[in-house]
């Protein structure tokens, strides 16, 4: 395991992130970066055969190509050692944030409803988008103003977020939608749609709360450097939420 | 044996590919082609003398691996080895 940030934990202001790690992931960096450097935690790399796990805090599935996307995003990183012990962890109330081909992981995998189907243009898309927070009593979005419009990148061919419509209402009736792409005034318009995905949706949460899913790459948006950091509320609330408990 | 596993999306889901693989045919002049669906195909060898012991199983896989039923359908066939 290679540990960025605090390498021993017995502070209990420092919290403890699982980034995992399966072969084809290549944002797990930019997790352990944010998580451990810009937000001072103590992140280490999961290898995905990894099997204890409960004593983590949070655990992120970063973005890539896991097994090469090979059959489906997503389809067999969902049968690795890591993922089969996640409904447990999040049973436990634990928090899990998939981003990118993490949330294709959840969704094949059943701890997020719905699919992640090719973009409706049929092209990988990489730019920056805009994405509202539609919910800021969540605990990956505390740290948001209800209806901030965030400027986060996106990397993706499978970004096409569907359900069939009565699931679609139900999971829009019990508010588990998190992010809306929009236009950079926080208009949600078909034209600030960039995958096709249904009711603009680009981030979701379970619900019991602690699973969150999302296209968007918050991580990328973490280090001053690279512009505004929109993305590092993202991983202060989940700290702090994880702090006063 | 063999099993092969043909791997579609369902009919309500849209095909973004299979679309404009129809507009660049009927561009070519097909016409006649009216619809265009795209799936995979997934070929399996198995170790079996006979289909019912093994059929539950790779239906199985099929379900849980092979397709995400949420937005795919599969049919099976199944062969004897030439």
């Amino acid at each position: 395991m290679i540990s960025s940030g605090h390498l021993t934990n017995n502070n209990p202001d420092i919290t403890k992130w699982g980034v995992v790690v399966f072969p084809g992931s290549n944002c797990d960096h930019d997790g352990l970066d944010a998580i451990g450097r810009i937000c001072d935690q103590n992140a280490i790399e999961i290898w995905h055969k990894e099997d204890h796990i409960q004593d983590l805090d949070g655990i992120l599935l970063p973005g890539g190509f896991s097994y090469g996307d090979y059959l489906r995003a997503g389809a067999i990183a969902r049968f690795s050692s890591v993922v089969a012990h996640l409904p447990e962890y999040v049973e436990n109330g634990k928090l899990v944030i998939g981003i990118c081909n993490g949330f294709q992981v959840l969704t094949e995998s059943g701890l997020l409803p719905g699919v992640l189907m090719q973009n409706e243009n049929i092209r990988f898309i990489c730019k920056e988008i805009f994405i509202r927070v539609e919910r800021t009593d969540t605990v990956f979005t505390s740290e948001y103003d209800e209806g901030q419009v965030l400027c986060i990148p996106i990397a993706h061919n499978e970004g096409n977020y569907y359900l069939p419509p009565d699931e679609l209402d139900k999971i829009e009736e019990e508010r588990q939608v998190v992010f809306r792409y929009c236009d950079r005034d926080g208009m949600v318009t078909s034209e600030a749609n960039p995958n096709g995905s249904v009711n603009n949706i680009a981030g979701i949460i379970n619900k019991k709360g602690n699973v969150l899913g999302m296209m968007p790459h918050p991580e990328r948006r973490c280090d001053p450097i690279l512009g505004k950091p929109d993305g590092e509320l993202l991983f202060r609330s989940m700290i702090n939420q994880i702090k006063t408990k | 044996m063999k099993a092969r596993v043909y791997v579609r999306l369902k009919p309500s889901i849209l095909d973004p590919q299979g679309k404009t693989v129809l507009r660049a045919a009927q561009q070519m002049g097909y016409d006649e082609v009216q619809q265009v669906r795209i799936g995979k195909l997934i070929e399996l060898e198995i170790e079996a003398t006979d289909k019912s012991l093994v059929e539950n199983r790779i239906e199985e896989l099929s379900r849980k691996l092979l397709s995400n039923p949420q937005m795919e359908e599969y049919d099976l066939e199944w062969s004897l080895d030439e």
